[in-house]
């Protein structure tokens, strides 16, 4: 009796797994599908059906030379990196002198940043905007890097969480030596973050490569689009021909893929870190 | 007291190599520089594109500024007036209902498949990954994804059919009734594993020797989970639904992408958007956004307050 009601709970736990999995893959499997199928193919086979040919990259060649994702792979590129190099370093900063000293202020200097995650980004960005117009960044990679550059309350979070782990007697020991406390965060503090570093670089990176607002609102210029924007012009031109948006949307998702599958573990903590407030 | 005659040899940008000199100052004065120095960027940005933008926002709520003209005439409340009397303003907030009732969908689900990926289960990572992936991918690929799925004779209608229902397939996007609905399902889908492994991460955090206790009471999974999972994660649950409240009123990315807020799929935040960028209404747009910002820290605060007084 027991195990028969065992058995018919772990029945429904694998079918309930199998059928999360087939929620999650299907929508994307179909367009991985439709990637890979002749126009005509398309026409006449359904979403389900595999496609003949599994080498077929002429849509992935069209989708990339006519959709000059090249280019906005490269806008992206400069854009993630240039930000999230800067986030980290000014999110470490503030989280060593936060953690390490205590000064006059520094309740509401974490106050500040709290606050500011409070209001939510989208309700202020039409102010925002005419900030970034009045500075002339309007239609510059500026603006979107300068935008992501902010200082996030989060990545502070995780630093400090960090940095409580790291002895001070380690600082109190480089004092001895001399050293200024530029070379300590520098030479000491930095190397030892390198975890948490991992997990705030994963989270901003993944978060402005998916970000599609601010290129969209700030960088309508073409030969500045990023991936998102870059697809979303797949719109107009390419309605009919689902399997060049296929191919496009494949496109876009393959470096995502691949970060995924070989930093699977950072992620995951990355994820979780992040979010525990 | 190290003198400030070596400050002054440091300004004049004699720069040694353990960086900017720094070594030869006192420690207390270095910390004041080093205090300075490490906020200076982070604070500035932070006034000028958190804080300013809020100032702003209200100044221009109460004007009729188009965007780009010099002038922009005070006219006190009409803009709010505006918001508040005329329907095609405030009832886009009906949508975000939609939303709101998607995200305890999405966080039901989420709890489950995280507590059934807590225990052993066989393809653990396997399951674990394929359920968070979604959650990675780029905004505009999850829109096209999902005008794929729904579109006629996409994806979900060759499942219907497939699966012996195809009288129940219909326009998924242009029928106004369900419109919102199909939306709805796109953004559970995409944020369910956000949900999930915030979850996973959470219940993983119980010591396992609390279960081995319970299982000696001889307590089933049912009644570890009522009450060792679930008391465990209760903040975590109750932070959720409070960004699900807050995520609700500013979805944006799904219905822009795939409708354009078209056939009653219209947010605030859409309409917003369009108010300011596409009708210049620089003024009214921004009296929106302060009615959105009073909204979600009013809900803000009411869960603070709740979530005190359980403590």
């Amino acid at each position: 009796m027991h195990s028969l009601r065992y058995r018919t709970a772990s029945v429904f736990k694998y079918a309930t797994l199998i059928l999360g999995a087939l929620a999650a893959l299907i929508p994307i499997i179909v367009v991985f599908f439709a990637s890979l199928k002749t126009g005509s193919e398309y026409a006449s086979t359904s979403p389900l059906t595999p496609p003949s040919n599994w080498l077929n990259f002429a849509n992935y060649t069209k989708a990339f030379v006519d959709g000059k994702m090249l280019l906005g792979f490269m806008n992206t590129v400069i854009i993630v990196v240039i930000s999230v190099a800067g986030a980290t370093l000014t999110g470490s900063m503030m989280a060593y002198i936060l953690a390490r000293f205590k000064f006059k202020g520094s309740k509401l200097l974490i106050g500040l940043f709290l606050l500011a995650t409070l209001i939510p980004g989208v309700t202020t960005q039409v102010a925002t905007f005419q900030i970034i117009n009045s500075l002339g960044l309007f239609n510059t990679r500026l603006a979107p890097i300068i935008l992501y550059l902010g200082t996030d309350i989060i990545a502070v979070y995780i630093f400090m969480q960090f940095l409580d782990s790291i002895s001070e007697s380690l600082d109190e020991s480089a004092m001895l030596d001399g050293a200024s406390y530029w070379t300590i965060y520098w030479r000491i503090i930095l190397p030892l973050l390198k975890p948490a570093i991992a997990t705030v670089v994963i989270v901003k990176g993944v978060n402005i490569y998916n970000d599609f607002y601010v290129p969209f609102l700030y960088m309508p210029k073409s030969s500045l689009q990023v991936m998102s924007t870059a697809l979303f012009k797949f719109k107009g031109p390419y309605g009919s021909q689902w399997e060049v948006i296929c191919a496009g949307i494949m496109i876009a998702i393959i470096p995502t893929l691949i970060v995924f599958i070989s930093l699977q573990k950072q992620i995951y903590n990355g994820f979780a870190q992040g979010s525990v407030k | 007291m190290v003198g400030s005659s070596k400050l002054g040899y440091n300004n004049q940008g004699q720069k040694a190599r353990s960086g900017f000199g720094l070594s030869s100052l006192s420690y207390r004065t270095q910390r004041i520089v080093i205090i300075v120095a490490f906020s200076l960027v982070p604070v500035l940005l932070l006034l000028t594109f958190s804080y300013l933008p809020v100032i702003n926002m209200f100044k221009y709520s109460f004007t009729n500024w188009d965007g780009f003209s010099k002038h922009m005439t005070y006219v006190g409340f009409d803009n709010y007036r505006t918001i508040f009397t005329n329907p095609d303003y405030f009832s886009v907030f009906k949508v975000s209902l939609y939303y709101f009732f998607a995200t305890f969908v999405q966080m039901a689900l989420a709890l489950y498949f995280a507590t059934i990926l807590s225990f052993n289960v066989f393809g653990k990572n396997a399951f674990k990954g394929i359920l968070f992936f979604p959650t990675l991918l780029n905004g505009v690929a999850i829109g096209f994804i999902f005008l794929f799925f729904f579109k006629p004779d996409g994806t979900l209608d060759t499942l219907l059919q497939f699966l012996g229902l195809g009288s129940l397939s219909q326009k998924w996007l242009l029928n106004p009734n369900i419109i919102n609905v199909s939306l709805a399902g796109a953004s559970v889908w995409r944020y369910m594993g956000m949900n999930f492994i915030i979850f996973l991460g959470a219940i993983s955090s119980i010591p396992k020797d609390v279960y081995e206790a319970a299982d000696i009471d001889g307590a089933n999974r049912w009644h570890q989970f009522i009450h060792i999972i679930l008391p465990s994660i209760k903040r975590i649950l109750q932070l959720n639904l409070i960004l699900a409240v807050s995520g609700a009123i500013g979805v944006f990315d799904i219905p822009y992408i795939m409708t354009g807020g078209s056939n009653g799929s219209s947010t605030f935040v859409i309409q917003t958007v369009d108010v300011a960028f596409k009708y210049s209404k620089l003024g009214l747009a921004s009296a929106m956004s302060v009615v959105l910002l009073f909204i979600v820290i009013l809900v803000t605060l009411l869960q603070r307050v709740l979530v005190k007084e359980e403590d």
